[in-house]
């Protein structure tokens, strides 16, 4: 139970997260892929005349179970796996978020950013509209996310894969590095 | 009821991404600015472990559950997977979440990142309504 619990190491918790796609392959012949579930969901809602939303999303519907499965499995974490304590980071991350305005280093995700109250400021205008944004609309663009490219693609041994997870990467790396420090400071200090 | 195998893989992977602690903000901020190996760790032993899985598959002649013979859908080649995957990689330092991880931060109980998720559904409709209009 302890284990349970605590925070699963990268070699236990890596190869779980790959045995997923051996193990969609067997139970229904699918492939690992999360972003999708957002084009079914406008295919589900709001098609409107669009060319791209204008498919049988229902014979894609195990995809919206398999992200529904994901929300509450994290619940269940949240209710009966939690160890309450904060995340054990590089100092050095700390001390460069902490310059940075973030103050709270106690739980999953900052505290001080990610709650309602920043819901409709300057705050979550960049990191829930414009971060979210982004995401949705870089991965159907990008054809797959870290899951469909970065892990089912390369495991696949599709090099548009390997292109898209390298292009992710420097795109991480230059908003980590580069233009969020600025905006940071700007918005929470 | 033949849905409910994918909800309980859900599930499974859910409280996998949340225990490897690969929904967290700061773990992501971590990673680009190459202060842990945790998520390259996560992330390269998950793409050999799954490697491997597909080759066992194949090498076995594996049928999945209904009969079907296994097929490996071909990824085509586009610019999208290079500027698509520029955007998302800025999307992915901002938010701290790939869409998977989205679904867990809310299940996590940070219920402000369905703010998040309804902008990259939005974001995922706007491409589908200029997708003629960009290179690929």
């Amino acid at each position: 139970m302890n284990f349970l619990k605590s925070p699963w190491p990268w070699y236990i918790a890596g190869p779980l997260i790959g045995l997923s796609v051996p193990l969609l392959m067997l139970i229904g012949n699918k492939a690992l892929g999360i972003s999708s579930s957002l084009r079914h969901i406008c295919a589900a809602c709001l098609p409107g005349k669009i060319p791209f939303f204008q498919y049988d999303w229902k014979k894609e519907s195990w995809n919206l179970w398999f992200v529904g499965g994901i929300t509450l499995g994290a619940l269940l974490v949240l209710l009966f796996l939690n160890n309450g304590e904060p995340v054990d980071l590089n100092p050095a991350t700390i001390a460069a978020l902490r310059k940075n305005g973030v103050q709270e280093f106690d739980e999953l995700l900052p505290g001080d950013i990610f709650h309602w109250g920043n819901a409709f400021s300057g705050t979550g205008l960049l990191f829930f509209v414009a971060g979210g944004f982004l995401v949705g609309f870089g991965t159907r663009y990008a054809g797959g996310c870290t899951s469909g490219h970065s892990i089912y693609g390369i495991a696949t041994l599709q090099w548009p894969s390997l292109v898209a997870t390298l292009c992710f990467m420097t795109g991480g790396f230059a908003m980590s590095n580069l233009i969020l420090p600025p905006l940071m400071r700007w918005l929470l200090l | 009821m033949k849905n409910a195998k994918f909800l309980i893989a859900g599930m499974l992977f859910g409280i996998i991404l949340v225990k490897a602690e690969v929904i967290s903000w700061f773990r992501i901020q971590e990673m680009f600015r190459l202060e842990s190996f945790h998520m390259y760790g996560v992330i390269g032993s998950a793409i050999v472990t799954a490697m491997l899985g597909v080759m066992l598959i194949k090498k076995m002649g594996w049928r999945s559950m209904n009969g079907e013979e296994i097929v490996i859908r071909k990824k085509p080649f586009h610019l999208g997977n290079i500027f698509g995957g520029l955007i998302f990689g800025l999307g992915w330092a901002i938010t701290g979440a790939c869409p998977g991880p989205l679904f867990a931060q809310i299940g996590s109980g940070f219920t402000v990142v369905i703010v998040t998720l309804f902008s990259a559904i939005a974001g995922t409709w706007v491409y589908g309504l200029v997708k003629d209009r960009l290179p690929h």
